[in-house]
Protein backbone atom coordinates (compact mmCIF):
# COMPACT_ATOMS: atom_id res chain seq x y z
CA UNK A 1 0.00 0.00 0.00
CA UNK A 2 1.23 3.50 -0.87
CA UNK A 3 0.72 5.25 2.33
CA UNK A 4 3.09 2.24 4.32
CA UNK A 5 5.60 2.68 1.45
CA UNK A 6 5.69 6.21 1.95
CA UNK A 7 5.77 6.41 5.86
CA UNK A 8 9.04 3.80 5.16
CA UNK A 9 10.31 6.32 3.17
CA UNK A 10 9.84 9.13 6.23
CA UNK A 11 11.59 7.09 8.79
CA UNK A 12 14.83 6.21 6.68
CA UNK A 13 15.38 8.77 4.28
CA UNK A 14 13.85 12.16 5.80
CA UNK A 15 15.94 14.77 7.36
CA UNK A 16 14.20 16.82 10.28
CA UNK A 17 12.69 19.77 9.16
CA UNK A 18 13.84 22.97 10.29
CA UNK A 19 10.42 24.59 11.26
CA UNK A 20 12.20 27.84 12.88
CA UNK A 21 13.46 28.80 9.53
CA UNK A 22 10.53 27.49 7.59
CA UNK A 23 8.49 29.65 10.08
CA UNK A 24 10.37 32.90 9.02
CA UNK A 25 9.21 32.24 5.48
CA UNK A 26 5.28 33.00 6.78
CA UNK A 27 4.69 36.88 7.19
CA UNK A 28 1.32 35.71 8.77
CA UNK A 29 2.84 34.07 11.91
CA UNK A 30 4.10 37.23 12.94
CA UNK A 31 0.96 38.73 13.27
CA UNK A 32 -0.34 39.53 17.13
CA UNK A 33 -4.06 37.81 17.44
CA UNK A 34 -5.59 39.76 20.60
CA UNK A 35 -2.67 40.29 21.77
CA UNK A 36 -1.22 36.90 21.33
CA UNK A 37 1.04 34.80 18.76
CA UNK A 38 -1.11 33.33 16.27
CA UNK A 39 -1.18 29.46 16.67
CA UNK A 40 -2.55 28.53 12.98
CA UNK A 41 -4.14 25.11 13.23
CA UNK A 42 -6.65 25.23 10.56
CA UNK A 43 -4.47 24.35 8.00
CA UNK A 44 -6.32 21.28 6.51
CA UNK A 45 -8.86 24.38 5.91
CA UNK A 46 -7.14 26.64 3.94
CA UNK A 47 -2.49 26.53 4.83
CA UNK A 48 -0.64 29.76 5.12
CA UNK A 49 1.62 30.82 2.12
CA UNK A 50 4.90 31.10 2.16
CA UNK A 51 6.83 35.00 0.85
CA UNK A 52 8.57 33.18 -1.56
CA UNK A 53 4.91 32.60 -3.05
CA UNK A 54 3.43 35.85 -2.62
CA UNK A 55 6.62 36.93 -4.06
CA UNK A 56 6.07 34.76 -7.08
CA UNK A 57 2.46 36.16 -7.93
CA UNK A 58 3.76 39.65 -7.42
CA UNK A 59 6.72 39.88 -9.51
CA UNK A 60 4.79 38.11 -12.43
CA UNK A 61 1.88 41.44 -12.02
CA UNK A 62 4.72 43.73 -11.70
CA UNK A 63 6.72 42.22 -14.59
CA UNK A 64 5.34 40.32 -17.30
CA UNK A 65 1.33 40.08 -16.51
CA UNK A 66 -0.82 39.65 -19.55
CA UNK A 67 -3.08 36.96 -21.25
CA UNK A 68 -1.93 33.51 -21.79
CA UNK A 69 -2.50 31.81 -24.76
CA UNK A 70 -2.93 34.89 -27.21
CA UNK A 71 -0.87 37.85 -27.53
CA UNK A 72 2.14 37.48 -30.39
CA UNK A 73 4.64 39.93 -27.83
CA UNK A 74 7.19 39.14 -25.35
CA UNK A 75 5.28 39.76 -21.92
CA UNK A 76 2.29 37.39 -23.28
CA UNK A 77 4.42 34.53 -24.75
CA UNK A 78 6.66 35.15 -21.05
CA UNK A 79 2.79 34.69 -19.42
CA UNK A 80 2.19 32.21 -21.24
CA UNK A 81 5.80 30.15 -20.55
CA UNK A 82 5.21 30.36 -16.87
CA UNK A 83 1.62 29.40 -16.80
CA UNK A 84 2.43 25.85 -18.36
CA UNK A 85 5.82 26.03 -16.51
CA UNK A 86 3.41 25.89 -13.72
CA UNK A 87 1.21 22.97 -15.23
CA UNK A 88 4.15 21.06 -15.90
CA UNK A 89 5.26 21.92 -12.07
CA UNK A 90 2.27 20.12 -11.22
CA UNK A 91 2.70 17.31 -13.40
CA UNK A 92 5.84 16.35 -12.06
CA UNK A 93 5.13 16.86 -8.40
CA UNK A 94 2.34 13.83 -8.87
CA UNK A 95 4.73 11.87 -11.40
CA UNK A 96 2.12 12.20 -14.32
CA UNK A 97 3.15 10.66 -17.37
CA UNK A 98 2.56 14.21 -19.28
CA UNK A 99 1.54 17.73 -18.80
CA UNK A 100 -1.56 17.23 -20.83
CA UNK A 101 -2.99 15.33 -18.22
CA UNK A 102 -3.29 18.36 -15.65
CA UNK A 103 -6.38 20.40 -16.17
CA UNK A 104 -6.45 23.77 -14.20
CA UNK A 105 -9.59 23.80 -12.19
CA UNK A 106 -10.59 26.14 -9.11
CA UNK A 107 -10.51 23.67 -6.32
CA UNK A 108 -10.98 20.24 -6.08
CA UNK A 109 -14.92 20.71 -6.01
CA UNK A 110 -14.42 22.19 -9.29
CA UNK A 111 -12.27 19.24 -9.88
CA UNK A 112 -15.13 16.30 -9.19
CA UNK A 113 -17.65 18.24 -11.01
CA UNK A 114 -15.61 18.55 -13.89
CA UNK A 115 -15.73 14.38 -13.86
CA UNK A 116 -19.35 14.42 -13.04
CA UNK A 117 -20.34 16.70 -15.27
CA UNK A 118 -18.25 15.25 -18.31
CA UNK A 119 -17.20 12.23 -17.96
CA UNK A 120 -20.21 10.98 -15.26
CA UNK A 121 -22.66 12.82 -18.43
CA UNK A 122 -21.39 11.20 -21.10
CA UNK A 123 -21.01 7.41 -19.44
CA UNK A 124 -23.63 7.13 -16.77
CA UNK A 125 -27.29 6.10 -17.16
CA UNK A 126 -30.17 4.97 -14.97
CA UNK A 127 -29.45 2.02 -12.85
CA UNK A 128 -25.27 2.56 -13.21
CA UNK A 129 -23.73 2.67 -9.73
CA UNK A 130 -21.32 5.02 -8.35
CA UNK A 131 -19.61 3.52 -4.60
CA UNK A 132 -18.31 6.44 -2.71
CA UNK A 133 -17.79 6.23 0.74
CA UNK A 134 -19.17 7.55 4.04
CA UNK A 135 -16.22 9.64 5.32
CA UNK A 136 -16.34 11.65 1.81
CA UNK A 137 -16.43 15.70 1.90
CA UNK A 138 -19.35 17.33 0.36
CA UNK A 139 -17.65 18.17 -2.63
CA UNK A 140 -17.39 14.30 -3.54
CA UNK A 141 -20.62 13.70 -2.58
CA UNK A 142 -23.27 16.61 -3.59
CA UNK A 143 -21.88 16.41 -7.90
CA UNK A 144 -22.78 12.72 -7.65
CA UNK A 145 -25.87 12.97 -5.15
CA UNK A 146 -26.89 15.78 -8.21
CA UNK A 147 -26.09 13.61 -11.01
CA UNK A 148 -28.34 10.67 -9.17
CA UNK A 149 -30.96 13.05 -8.90
CA UNK A 150 -30.98 13.83 -12.44
CA UNK A 151 -30.04 10.40 -14.27
CA UNK A 152 -31.56 8.15 -11.48
CA UNK A 153 -27.85 6.48 -11.00
CA UNK A 154 -27.05 3.99 -8.37
CA UNK A 155 -24.68 5.04 -5.47
CA UNK A 156 -23.05 2.85 -2.76
CA UNK A 157 -21.14 3.78 0.29
CA UNK A 158 -18.03 2.33 1.97
CA UNK A 159 -19.29 2.62 5.56
CA UNK A 160 -16.77 2.67 8.45
CA UNK A 161 -15.43 0.84 11.50
CA UNK A 162 -15.36 1.95 15.17
CA UNK A 163 -12.49 3.26 15.02
CA UNK A 164 -12.52 5.54 11.90
CA UNK A 165 -11.52 3.19 8.88
CA UNK A 166 -13.01 2.30 5.75
CA UNK A 167 -15.27 -0.80 6.29
CA UNK A 168 -13.63 -2.97 3.13
CA UNK A 169 -15.34 -6.17 4.46
CA UNK A 170 -17.80 -6.52 2.12
CA UNK A 171 -16.02 -4.44 -0.69
CA UNK A 172 -16.64 -7.53 -2.88
CA UNK A 173 -20.01 -7.45 -3.25
CA UNK A 174 -20.12 -3.25 -3.44
CA UNK A 175 -17.58 -2.73 -5.91
CA UNK A 176 -19.24 -5.44 -7.92
CA UNK A 177 -20.68 -3.47 -11.34
CA UNK A 178 -20.40 -0.39 -10.25
CA UNK A 179 -18.76 2.29 -13.49
CA UNK A 180 -16.70 4.59 -10.56
CA UNK A 181 -14.98 4.11 -7.61
CA UNK A 182 -14.38 7.54 -5.77
CA UNK A 183 -12.64 7.85 -2.53
CA UNK A 184 -10.94 10.57 -0.32
CA UNK A 185 -7.04 9.72 -0.02
CA UNK A 186 -7.72 11.38 3.53
CA UNK A 187 -10.00 12.00 5.63
CA UNK A 188 -10.43 15.82 6.37
CA UNK A 189 -12.14 15.06 9.51
CA UNK A 190 -10.31 11.71 11.34
CA UNK A 191 -7.45 12.17 9.17
CA UNK A 192 -7.44 8.35 8.30
CA UNK A 193 -5.27 7.53 5.35
CA UNK A 194 -6.93 5.16 3.21
CA UNK A 195 -5.52 2.12 1.72
CA UNK A 196 -6.21 3.99 -1.70
CA UNK A 197 -3.74 1.45 -4.15
CA UNK A 198 -5.97 -1.59 -2.93
CA UNK A 199 -8.98 0.33 -3.42
CA UNK A 200 -8.19 1.46 -7.17
CA UNK A 201 -7.12 -2.24 -7.61
CA UNK A 202 -10.36 -3.78 -6.83
CA UNK A 203 -12.34 -0.95 -8.84
CA UNK A 204 -10.21 -2.07 -11.67
CA UNK A 205 -10.79 -5.80 -11.11
CA UNK A 206 -14.46 -5.08 -11.75
CA UNK A 207 -14.15 -3.09 -14.72
CA UNK A 208 -14.58 0.89 -12.70
CA UNK A 209 -12.54 4.05 -12.72
CA UNK A 210 -11.19 5.27 -9.55
CA UNK A 211 -11.29 8.98 -8.69
CA UNK A 212 -9.41 9.94 -5.53
CA UNK A 213 -9.58 13.17 -3.99
CA UNK A 214 -6.04 13.86 -2.80
CA UNK A 215 -7.73 17.47 -1.40
CA UNK A 216 -5.49 16.01 2.30
CA UNK A 217 -3.02 14.16 0.56
CA UNK A 218 -1.03 15.91 -1.87
CA UNK A 219 -0.07 18.90 0.29
CA UNK A 220 1.33 16.42 3.54
CA UNK A 221 2.68 13.15 1.56
CA UNK A 222 4.74 12.37 -1.49
CA UNK A 223 2.04 11.27 -4.40
CA UNK A 224 3.11 9.27 -7.46
CA UNK A 225 -0.64 8.78 -9.41
CA UNK A 226 0.81 5.57 -11.08
CA UNK A 227 1.91 3.93 -7.69
CA UNK A 228 -1.18 4.46 -7.08
CA UNK A 229 -3.56 3.41 -9.87
CA UNK A 230 -5.90 5.99 -9.81
CA UNK A 231 -7.56 7.20 -12.86
CA UNK A 232 -8.98 10.63 -11.62
CA UNK A 233 -7.08 12.82 -8.95
CA UNK A 234 -8.05 15.91 -7.61
CA UNK A 235 -5.90 18.58 -5.63
CA UNK A 236 -6.18 22.27 -4.77
CA UNK A 237 -3.49 24.42 -4.31
CA UNK A 238 -4.44 26.79 -0.90
CA UNK A 239 -4.07 24.11 1.54
CA UNK A 240 -0.66 23.62 0.02
CA UNK A 241 1.20 26.81 0.81
CA UNK A 242 -0.65 28.17 -2.88
CA UNK A 243 -3.05 30.73 -3.46
CA UNK A 244 -7.04 29.99 -3.04
CA UNK A 245 -8.41 29.86 -6.64
CA UNK A 246 -6.16 26.97 -8.30
CA UNK A 247 -6.69 23.82 -8.18
CA UNK A 248 -6.13 20.84 -10.57
CA UNK A 249 -7.80 17.50 -12.11
CA UNK A 250 -5.24 15.27 -13.00
CA UNK A 251 -6.79 12.53 -15.33
CA UNK A 252 -5.66 9.86 -17.68
CA UNK A 253 -4.68 11.61 -21.23
CA UNK A 254 -6.95 9.03 -23.03
CA UNK A 255 -9.81 9.58 -20.70
CA UNK A 256 -9.33 13.77 -21.00
CA UNK A 257 -9.20 13.19 -24.75
CA UNK A 258 -12.52 10.77 -24.72
CA UNK A 259 -14.73 13.14 -22.44
CA UNK A 260 -16.55 16.28 -23.61
CA UNK A 261 -15.93 19.66 -22.57
CA UNK A 262 -17.26 20.88 -19.00
CA UNK A 263 -17.54 24.79 -19.70
CA UNK A 264 -17.76 26.45 -22.98
CA UNK A 265 -15.99 29.81 -23.91
CA UNK A 266 -13.16 31.06 -25.17
CA UNK A 267 -9.79 29.34 -24.61
CA UNK A 268 -11.19 25.67 -24.86
CA UNK A 269 -11.96 25.97 -28.61
CA UNK A 270 -9.66 25.67 -31.80
CA UNK A 271 -12.64 27.07 -33.84
CA UNK A 272 -16.04 28.32 -33.84
CA UNK A 273 -18.67 28.84 -36.16
CA UNK A 274 -22.10 30.15 -36.06
CA UNK A 275 -23.85 26.46 -36.25
CA UNK A 276 -21.18 24.75 -33.92
CA UNK A 277 -17.55 24.21 -32.15
CA UNK A 278 -14.52 22.24 -32.73
CA UNK A 279 -13.00 22.03 -29.18
CA UNK A 280 -9.09 22.60 -28.52
CA UNK A 281 -6.59 19.60 -27.53
CA UNK A 282 -6.75 18.77 -24.16
CA UNK A 283 -5.99 19.94 -21.18
CA UNK A 284 -7.08 23.54 -22.55
CA UNK A 285 -10.45 22.45 -23.60
CA UNK A 286 -11.61 22.16 -19.97
CA UNK A 287 -10.41 25.93 -19.86
CA UNK A 288 -12.56 27.79 -20.51
CA UNK A 289 -11.97 31.88 -19.99
CA UNK A 290 -9.04 33.59 -18.67
CA UNK A 291 -7.68 31.31 -16.16
CA UNK A 292 -6.48 33.09 -13.00
CA UNK A 293 -2.76 33.31 -13.99
CA UNK A 294 -0.69 34.59 -11.31
CA UNK A 295 -2.45 31.61 -9.28
CA UNK A 296 -1.17 28.71 -11.29
CA UNK A 297 2.88 30.63 -10.65
CA UNK A 298 1.96 31.20 -7.41
CA UNK A 299 1.16 27.43 -7.08
CA UNK A 300 3.82 26.55 -9.00
CA UNK A 301 6.63 28.18 -6.76
CA UNK A 302 4.52 26.44 -3.60
CA UNK A 303 5.59 22.97 -5.85
CA UNK A 304 8.88 24.44 -5.60
CA UNK A 305 8.62 25.32 -1.98
CA UNK A 306 7.55 22.22 -0.66
CA UNK A 307 9.89 19.97 -3.24
CA UNK A 308 12.53 21.85 -1.64
CA UNK A 309 11.72 20.96 1.50
CA UNK A 310 11.11 17.35 0.44
CA UNK A 311 7.48 15.71 0.33
CA UNK A 312 9.00 12.91 2.50
CA UNK A 313 10.31 14.95 5.37
CA UNK A 314 6.75 16.85 5.13
CA UNK A 315 5.21 13.71 6.11
CA UNK A 316 8.04 13.06 8.76
CA UNK A 317 7.26 15.98 10.10
CA UNK A 318 3.74 15.69 10.61
CA UNK A 319 3.60 12.03 12.14
CA UNK A 320 5.89 13.01 14.70
CA UNK A 321 3.94 16.05 15.37
CA UNK A 322 0.53 14.03 15.92
CA UNK A 323 2.42 11.83 17.99
CA UNK A 324 3.31 14.14 20.16
CA UNK A 325 -0.20 15.81 19.55
CA UNK A 326 -1.84 12.67 20.30
CA UNK A 327 0.53 11.74 23.45
CA UNK A 328 -0.16 15.35 25.21
CA UNK A 329 -3.58 16.01 24.81
CA UNK A 330 -4.95 12.93 25.74
CA UNK A 331 -2.09 13.00 28.91
CA UNK A 332 -3.11 16.56 29.70
CA UNK A 333 -7.05 16.14 29.32
CA UNK A 334 -8.76 12.78 30.29
CA UNK A 335 -12.15 13.67 29.27
CA UNK A 336 -10.67 14.76 25.83
CA UNK A 337 -12.51 12.59 22.96
CA UNK A 338 -10.16 12.49 20.11
CA UNK A 339 -11.82 11.03 16.51
CA UNK A 340 -9.83 8.88 14.06
CA UNK A 341 -7.32 6.18 14.15
CA UNK A 342 -4.95 6.20 17.37
CA UNK A 343 -1.62 4.85 15.17
CA UNK A 344 0.00 8.48 14.23
CA UNK A 345 1.44 5.98 11.12
CA UNK A 346 -1.97 5.57 9.70
CA UNK A 347 -3.18 8.92 9.78
CA UNK A 348 -2.44 12.91 8.97
CA UNK A 349 -2.11 15.99 10.87
CA UNK A 350 -5.77 16.66 11.62
CA UNK A 351 -7.07 15.72 15.07
CA UNK A 352 -11.44 16.23 15.62
CA UNK A 353 -11.87 16.34 19.09
CA UNK A 354 -14.56 17.33 21.51
CA UNK A 355 -14.44 18.22 25.30
CA UNK A 356 -16.65 16.81 27.91
CA UNK A 357 -20.16 18.28 26.68
CA UNK A 358 -18.65 22.20 25.62
CA UNK A 359 -19.91 22.84 21.73
CA UNK A 360 -17.22 22.86 19.20
CA UNK A 361 -18.73 26.52 18.49
CA UNK A 362 -17.65 27.85 22.16
CA UNK A 363 -14.71 25.90 22.16
CA UNK A 364 -12.85 27.50 19.09
CA UNK A 365 -14.34 30.63 20.18
CA UNK A 366 -12.40 30.41 23.67
CA UNK A 367 -9.13 28.62 21.89
CA UNK A 368 -9.35 32.10 19.35
CA UNK A 369 -9.11 34.48 22.53
CA UNK A 370 -5.33 32.57 22.97
CA UNK A 371 -4.46 33.45 19.57
CA UNK A 372 -5.31 29.30 18.51
CA UNK A 373 -7.03 29.01 15.12
CA UNK A 374 -9.14 25.79 15.24
CA UNK A 375 -12.01 24.79 12.55
CA UNK A 376 -15.22 24.20 14.33
CA UNK A 377 -18.39 23.42 12.31
CA UNK A 378 -19.52 19.89 10.72
CA UNK A 379 -16.06 20.12 8.07
CA UNK A 380 -18.43 19.99 4.96
CA UNK A 381 -18.69 16.36 5.79
CA UNK A 382 -22.41 15.80 7.70
CA UNK A 383 -22.96 12.20 6.59
CA UNK A 384 -19.81 11.26 8.64
CA UNK A 385 -20.81 13.86 11.49
CA UNK A 386 -24.14 11.46 11.64
CA UNK A 387 -21.76 8.39 11.96
CA UNK A 388 -20.15 9.58 14.58
CA UNK A 389 -23.22 11.06 16.40
CA UNK A 390 -22.20 14.80 16.81
CA UNK A 391 -23.24 17.55 15.29
CA UNK A 392 -19.87 19.47 15.13
CA UNK A 393 -16.04 18.64 15.88
CA UNK A 394 -13.10 21.10 16.41
CA UNK A 395 -10.19 20.75 14.59
CA UNK A 396 -6.44 21.16 14.58
CA UNK A 397 -4.51 20.67 11.89
CA UNK A 398 -0.97 20.61 11.15
CA UNK A 399 1.62 21.37 8.47
CA UNK A 400 5.38 22.40 7.83
CA UNK A 401 5.21 25.75 9.80
CA UNK A 402 3.34 24.17 12.99
CA UNK A 403 6.03 22.63 16.21
CA UNK A 404 5.65 21.04 19.36
CA UNK A 405 4.94 25.14 21.17
CA UNK A 406 1.41 25.07 18.57
CA UNK A 407 0.45 21.68 20.67
CA UNK A 408 1.26 22.99 23.79
CA UNK A 409 -0.60 26.40 22.69
CA UNK A 410 -3.80 24.05 21.86
CA UNK A 411 -3.53 21.95 25.32
CA UNK A 412 -3.45 25.10 27.54
CA UNK A 413 -6.23 27.04 25.61
CA UNK A 414 -8.35 24.17 26.04
CA UNK A 415 -7.90 24.03 30.02
CA UNK A 416 -9.21 27.86 30.34
CA UNK A 417 -12.19 26.77 28.00
CA UNK A 418 -12.81 23.89 30.67
CA UNK A 419 -12.11 26.42 33.74
CA UNK A 420 -14.87 28.90 31.27
CA UNK A 421 -17.26 26.82 30.44
CA UNK A 422 -16.89 23.75 33.33
CA UNK B 1 -10.83 43.56 21.33
CA UNK B 2 -14.43 42.37 23.15
CA UNK B 3 -13.79 39.96 25.89
CA UNK B 4 -15.13 36.23 25.95
CA UNK B 5 -17.46 37.90 29.44
CA UNK B 6 -19.23 40.12 26.50
CA UNK B 7 -20.50 37.26 24.87
CA UNK B 8 -20.71 34.63 27.40
CA UNK B 9 -22.57 36.91 29.96
CA UNK B 10 -24.13 35.01 33.34
CA UNK B 11 -27.40 34.98 32.08
CA UNK B 12 -26.62 33.01 29.01
CA UNK B 13 -24.55 30.54 30.56
CA UNK B 14 -27.35 29.62 32.89
CA UNK B 15 -29.93 29.35 30.06
CA UNK B 16 -27.43 27.42 28.46
CA UNK B 17 -26.81 25.10 31.29
CA UNK B 18 -30.52 24.99 32.36
CA UNK B 19 -32.83 25.23 28.91
CA UNK B 20 -36.41 26.70 29.71
CA UNK B 21 -39.35 25.21 27.71
CA UNK B 22 -37.16 22.33 26.87
CA UNK B 23 -39.37 18.99 25.16
CA UNK B 24 -41.74 18.16 22.26
CA UNK B 25 -45.39 19.19 22.30
CA UNK B 26 -48.04 16.77 20.28
CA UNK B 27 -48.69 18.04 16.98
CA UNK B 28 -51.49 19.01 16.10
CA UNK B 29 -52.28 21.21 18.03
CA UNK B 30 -49.35 22.28 18.09
CA UNK B 31 -47.22 22.80 15.14
CA UNK B 32 -43.21 21.79 14.35
CA UNK B 33 -41.02 24.03 12.79
CA UNK B 34 -37.22 23.65 11.87
CA UNK B 35 -34.26 26.03 11.95
CA UNK B 36 -30.63 24.87 10.80
CA UNK B 37 -27.05 26.76 10.87
CA UNK B 38 -25.29 25.12 7.69
CA UNK B 39 -22.05 26.87 9.53
CA UNK B 40 -21.79 24.72 12.41
CA UNK B 41 -24.82 22.19 11.72
CA UNK B 42 -26.55 23.69 14.96
CA UNK B 43 -30.66 22.88 14.48
CA UNK B 44 -33.55 23.90 16.43
CA UNK B 45 -37.16 22.32 16.32
CA UNK B 46 -39.64 24.51 17.74
CA UNK B 47 -43.08 23.42 18.87
CA UNK B 48 -45.59 26.43 18.51
CA UNK B 49 -49.38 26.00 19.67
CA UNK B 50 -51.11 29.69 18.50
CA UNK B 51 -54.50 29.68 19.44
CA UNK B 52 -57.06 32.45 19.41
CA UNK B 53 -53.88 34.53 18.23
CA UNK B 54 -52.02 34.08 21.39
CA UNK B 55 -48.65 31.75 21.89
CA UNK B 56 -50.48 29.58 24.31
CA UNK B 57 -47.50 27.08 24.72
CA UNK B 58 -44.14 26.37 22.91
CA UNK B 59 -40.94 23.94 23.61
CA UNK B 60 -37.88 23.60 22.27
CA UNK B 61 -35.78 20.71 20.54
CA UNK B 62 -32.47 20.66 19.47
CA UNK B 63 -28.92 20.96 19.46
CA UNK B 64 -26.29 24.03 18.61
CA UNK B 65 -23.66 25.97 21.03
CA UNK B 66 -24.19 27.66 23.84
CA UNK B 67 -25.09 31.00 21.97
CA UNK B 68 -27.94 29.12 20.14
CA UNK B 69 -29.41 27.44 22.95
CA UNK B 70 -29.30 29.89 25.53
CA UNK B 71 -31.19 32.39 22.70
CA UNK B 72 -33.88 29.69 22.01
CA UNK B 73 -34.57 29.49 25.80
CA UNK B 74 -34.72 33.31 26.14
CA UNK B 75 -37.26 33.26 23.30
CA UNK B 76 -39.42 30.60 24.71
CA UNK B 77 -39.40 32.50 27.92
CA UNK B 78 -40.16 36.11 26.16
CA UNK B 79 -42.53 34.79 24.21
CA UNK B 80 -44.89 32.41 26.05
CA UNK B 81 -48.20 33.46 26.43
CA UNK B 82 -47.97 36.40 24.26
CA UNK B 83 -49.92 37.59 21.31
CA UNK B 84 -49.14 36.66 17.81
CA UNK B 85 -48.36 40.52 17.46
CA UNK B 86 -46.28 40.67 20.75
CA UNK B 87 -44.49 37.97 19.19
CA UNK B 88 -43.47 39.68 16.33
CA UNK B 89 -42.79 42.84 18.11
CA UNK B 90 -40.57 40.98 19.96
CA UNK B 91 -38.77 39.12 16.94
CA UNK B 92 -38.47 42.64 15.80
CA UNK B 93 -36.72 44.32 18.61
CA UNK B 94 -34.74 41.13 18.45
CA UNK B 95 -33.53 41.45 15.16
CA UNK B 96 -32.80 44.70 15.87
CA UNK B 97 -30.28 44.34 18.42
CA UNK B 98 -28.65 42.40 16.19
CA UNK B 99 -29.11 44.74 13.48
CA UNK B 100 -25.60 44.75 11.65
CA UNK B 101 -26.01 42.07 9.10
CA UNK B 102 -29.85 41.58 9.31
CA UNK B 103 -30.39 44.05 6.14
CA UNK B 104 -34.38 42.30 6.25
CA UNK B 105 -34.80 44.69 8.76
CA UNK B 106 -35.83 46.99 5.85
CA UNK B 107 -35.98 50.79 4.48
CA UNK B 108 -39.74 50.72 5.53
CA UNK B 109 -38.76 50.02 9.27
CA UNK B 110 -36.07 52.43 9.51
CA UNK B 111 -37.47 55.55 8.10
CA UNK B 112 -40.69 54.91 10.58
CA UNK B 113 -38.44 53.50 13.57
CA UNK B 114 -35.30 54.91 13.47
CA UNK B 115 -34.80 55.67 17.35
CA UNK B 116 -35.53 52.26 18.88
CA UNK B 117 -39.17 52.03 17.83
CA UNK B 118 -40.91 49.15 15.50
CA UNK B 119 -42.25 49.78 12.60
CA UNK B 120 -45.77 50.65 12.93
CA UNK B 121 -44.46 53.40 15.51
CA UNK B 122 -45.18 51.24 18.75
CA UNK B 123 -42.55 51.36 21.43
CA UNK B 124 -40.11 48.71 21.70
CA UNK B 125 -40.98 45.96 24.31
CA UNK B 126 -39.41 45.53 27.14
CA UNK B 127 -36.52 43.15 26.54
CA UNK B 128 -35.72 41.64 29.95
CA UNK B 129 -32.99 38.64 29.66
CA UNK B 130 -32.72 39.13 25.64
CA UNK B 131 -30.62 42.23 26.64
CA UNK B 132 -27.57 39.09 27.15
CA UNK B 133 -26.90 38.86 23.90
CA UNK B 134 -26.27 42.42 22.70
CA UNK B 135 -23.05 41.26 23.17
CA UNK B 136 -22.87 39.05 20.59
CA UNK B 137 -23.35 41.66 18.03
CA UNK B 138 -19.06 42.11 18.69
CA UNK B 139 -18.65 38.45 17.59
CA UNK B 140 -20.25 38.98 13.74
CA UNK B 141 -19.77 35.38 13.50
CA UNK B 142 -21.75 34.17 16.10
CA UNK B 143 -24.74 36.32 15.22
CA UNK B 144 -26.36 33.70 13.26
CA UNK B 145 -26.18 31.56 16.06
CA UNK B 146 -28.44 33.57 18.13
CA UNK B 147 -30.89 34.26 15.12
CA UNK B 148 -31.65 30.38 14.84
CA UNK B 149 -34.12 30.39 17.16
CA UNK B 150 -35.86 33.48 16.13
CA UNK B 151 -35.43 32.47 12.34
CA UNK B 152 -37.22 29.13 13.34
CA UNK B 153 -39.83 31.51 15.59
CA UNK B 154 -40.83 33.27 12.20
CA UNK B 155 -41.23 30.78 10.03
CA UNK B 156 -43.90 29.65 13.07
CA UNK B 157 -45.33 33.17 13.11
CA UNK B 158 -45.96 32.99 9.60
CA UNK B 159 -47.47 29.64 9.33
CA UNK B 160 -49.91 30.73 12.50
CA UNK B 161 -50.91 33.92 10.03
CA UNK B 162 -51.70 31.80 7.22
CA UNK B 163 -53.78 29.63 9.15
CA UNK B 164 -55.69 32.44 11.09
CA UNK B 165 -57.59 33.62 7.63
CA UNK B 166 -56.76 37.34 6.47
CA UNK B 167 -55.58 39.69 8.65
Amino acid sequence: MAAVDHDRAAQVGAQPLDVKAIRSDFPILDVEVNGRRLVYLDSASSSQKPRQVLDAMTRYYETTHANVHRGVYAIAEEATRQFEEARAKLARLVNARSAREIVFTKNVTEAINLVAHSWGRRNLTAGDAVLLTEMEHHANLVPWLMLAEERGIELRYIRLTADGQLDLSDLDRLVDGVKLVGVTCMSNVLGTINPVAELAEAAHSAGALFLADAAQYVPHLATDIQQLGCDFLGFTGHKMLGPTGIGCLWAREDLLEEMPPFLGGGEMISDVRLDGFLPADVPWKFEAGTPPIAEAIGLGAAVDYLTGLGMDAVRRHEVELTSYALCKLAADHPDLVIYGPADPASRGGVISLALGDIHAHDLSQVLDTAGVCVRAGHHCAKPLMRHLGVTATARASFYVYNDESDVDALSEALAEARKFFG
Amino acid sequence: MPGLEDLYREIILDHYRNPRNRGELECPPAHRYEGFNPLCGDEIVLYLDVRDEKVVDLKIAGQGCSISQSSASMMSSAVKGKTLDEARALLRAFKAMMSIHEARLDAEDRELGANGQGADGEEAPPMGDLEALQGVVKFPVRIKCATLAWNTLAQGLDGANGSAGPS
